[in-house]
């Protein structure tokens, strides 16, 4: 809203989504900078495209399983192959939607968008890292993709002086035992983790990788020749997402360590809320904490 | 340009579409034989861009939603100057820019397009930021009969009658074929104009190969104030070679190089006709 009352080319885009988006007041407050298309993805990405080709920095709202499934081929031709430089911001992802089940849980994303050209991909973790990544999207005049979830998630850190770019994840917290490599709402359960896996002297190293495309090769590099394992961790489908986004550089450049990747498996996903789904599937801190421990020991008693 | 000087642009455009076809041994013959003299009318009368002005924000918009008629806008594009001519000799060719369909690589081009279904949500988009910035500028997209059935064409058909944006014009090239068969029998359309009218829009019919009809029917926009205009040419498939009209083998037939010399010899003589008139 800052931006937008500073900048009156700030337009937001929306298909009836603005409670989920906590459009509401701003509807309200700048009138003229935001666009109702009715429920219709498709015609979402496409009016946006045009908006952004004619110098409107937009911002195209819609939950995310709807926005990068029902209008993947208007992301892919009329936002990056046309490269017209478009916002696209995913709400609700991953499984914040819980109990509402399998239509609403965006799994898919990262591996549908990480096989388009021209297209960034972020996924914020906390408030600092969501009011960066958007300031940045409204000013870098390149489409972008960022994946938002729904709860509210606390700072990674209280204070901090980081920088934020696109392609530079975060080392949260050091450590030289376990990597752990996660994105959005999954750093801060892996945050805890590791404070409880040094309890057992297991020094685990957290980044959050906000960045998904491009990813940033120097940070892998880097604590991959540090660690003794690497753990990584999103709410994605285990599927061409993060996890394999790493382990395809990794292995590709003889970072051959220990890996794990945990996500949601490919099956048909267990109902219930968010946290109950996160739970049954691990990713929470002691869930990633023995999912950590049990990846350095295996390893362990391999050599 | 009078109206004889356009039949002629229209014959001449014609030649050279199957020149380039021919050349490539590629491309979309029957389409952008019946959309060519709306492209005509459109590049020669109605838009307000040229290469001078391209990157002027106050330009006409066009939009070609069905891309793969793009051999009738590369031909039209470099008659107005936005390239040199002899570029279409790499037509499909490998890592050239002038490919099957419209991409923005080529001066003249608004947007990529290829995928149906795609022109028209863009297109509400360009029509709205018009009207945000107060800016008068026209939009033009020009839609195939047979991509209609693509449903984000309706979205935008709705959401274009609900912003009222009189500053948009889709042209439908209503040829009454496509790749299977026609249309009317892959996936009837009609009553077109009925249903257009039901969203809101603001109709108008016109014999889409004739270029004095056209002119007139595009001075005569927006047909309904407050509402965006469809304008929906009939046209031919194949329109200008008597042998490929309306015949469905020739969506993307390319033609041999005695079919071309047949269809050169039938163009010639009606642009001798032409001079008689």
């Amino acid at each position: 809203m800052q931006l937008a009352s500073q900048d009156k080319n700030i337009i937001v885009v929306t298909s009836d989504s603005r409670g989920s988006g906590k459009l509401t007041s701003f509807g309200e407050s700048f009138p003229n900078q935001i666009v109702e298309v009715g429920i219709a993805e498709q015609n979402l990405v496409g009016v946006a495209a045009g908006l952004a080709s004619c110098g409107k920095k937009v911002f195209a709202i819609s939950p995310a399983c709807f926005l990068t499934a029902r209008s993947l081929e208007q992301i892919k031709n009329d936002v990056a192959y046309s490269d017209n430089p478009v916002n696209v911001i995913g709400i609700s992802a991953g499984v914040s939607y819980g109990a509402l089940g399998s239509t609403h849980h965006s799994l898919h994303d990262f591996a549908a968008l990480r096989a388009i050209h021209n297209i960034t991909i972020v996924a914020p973790a906390d408030n600092f890292e969501t009011e960066e990544a958007t300031k940045l999207a409204a000013s870098t005049g390149r489409p972008v993709y960022l994946r938002l979830g729904k709860k509210a998630m606390p700072l990674l850190k209280p204070i901090n002086q980081d920088t934020f770019e696109f392609g530079k994840g975060r080392l949260i917290r050091d450590g030289k035992d376990l990597a752990i490599i996660a994105t959005g709402e999954t750093v801060y359960p892996s945050l805890q983790a590791a404070a409880l896996l040094e309890k057992g002297n297991i020094m685990t190293a957290v980044i959050s990788m906000h960045t998904i495309k491009p990813l940033d090769k120097t940070l892998l590099a880097s604590i991959s020749r540090k660690c003794k394992a690497i753990m990584t961790v999103e709410e994605h489908s285990v599927n061409g997402g993060l996890g394999e986004a790493c382990a395809s550089f990794l292995l590709e450049h003889q970072f051959a360590k220990p890996f794990k990747i945990i996500g949601i498996p490919d099956e048909d996903t267990v109902t219930g809320s968010q946290q109950e789904i996160l739970n049954h599937y691990g990713i929470t801190e002691t869930g990633l904490a023995s999912a950590g421990k049990k990846l350095l020991k295996d390893f362990r008693s391999t050599v | 340009m009078t109206i004889k000087q356009l039949k002629q642009k229209s014959l001449l455009y014609r030649k050279k579409i199957l020149e380039y076809i021919l050349m490539a041994k590629a491309g979309h013959t029957g389409g952008s034989l019946s959309c060519v003299d709306i492209l005509n009318v459109l590049y020669n009368e109605v838009l307000n861009v040229s290469p001078a002005n391209f990157n002027s924000a106050d330009r006409d918009r066009y939009i070609q939603s069905k891309g793969h008629s793009v051999e009738a806008l590369y031909v039209v594009l470099s008659d107005r100057g936005f390239f040199p001519e002899s570029d279409l000799e790499t037509l499909c060719r490998h890592k050239s820019h002038y490919i099957g369909h419209p991409t923005k690589k080529v001066n003249g081009i608004e947007q990529n397009t290829g995928a149906l279904g795609h022109g028209l949500p863009i297109s509400v988009g360009v029509a709205l930021a018009a009207k945000m910035d107060k800016r008068s500028y026209h939009t033009y997209t020009l839609l195939g009969d047979g991509e209609l059935p693509e449903g984000s064409n309706w979205e935008a058909a709705l959401i274009a009658a609900h912003h009222r944006l009189d500053n948009l014009c889709v042209i439908i090239d209503k040829n009454d074929l496509q790749i299977t068969g026609p249309t009317h029998e892959v996936c009837n359309t009609d009553p077109l104009g009925d249903k257009w009218d039901a969203f809101g829009w603001a109709v108008t019919e016109v014999n889409g190969n004739n270029v004095e009809a056209l002119k007139k029917a595009f001075e005569n926009l927006p047909v309904g104030q407050g509402k965006p205009s469809v304008m929906i040419a009939h046209t031919t498939k194949g329109k200008g070679v008597s042998y490929m009209e309306n015949q469905v083998k020739w969506h993307h037939r390319v033609p041999t190089e005695q079919e071309y010399t047949l269809a050169m010899q039938e163009i010639e003589n009606a642009l001798i006709d032409l001079e008689d008139e």
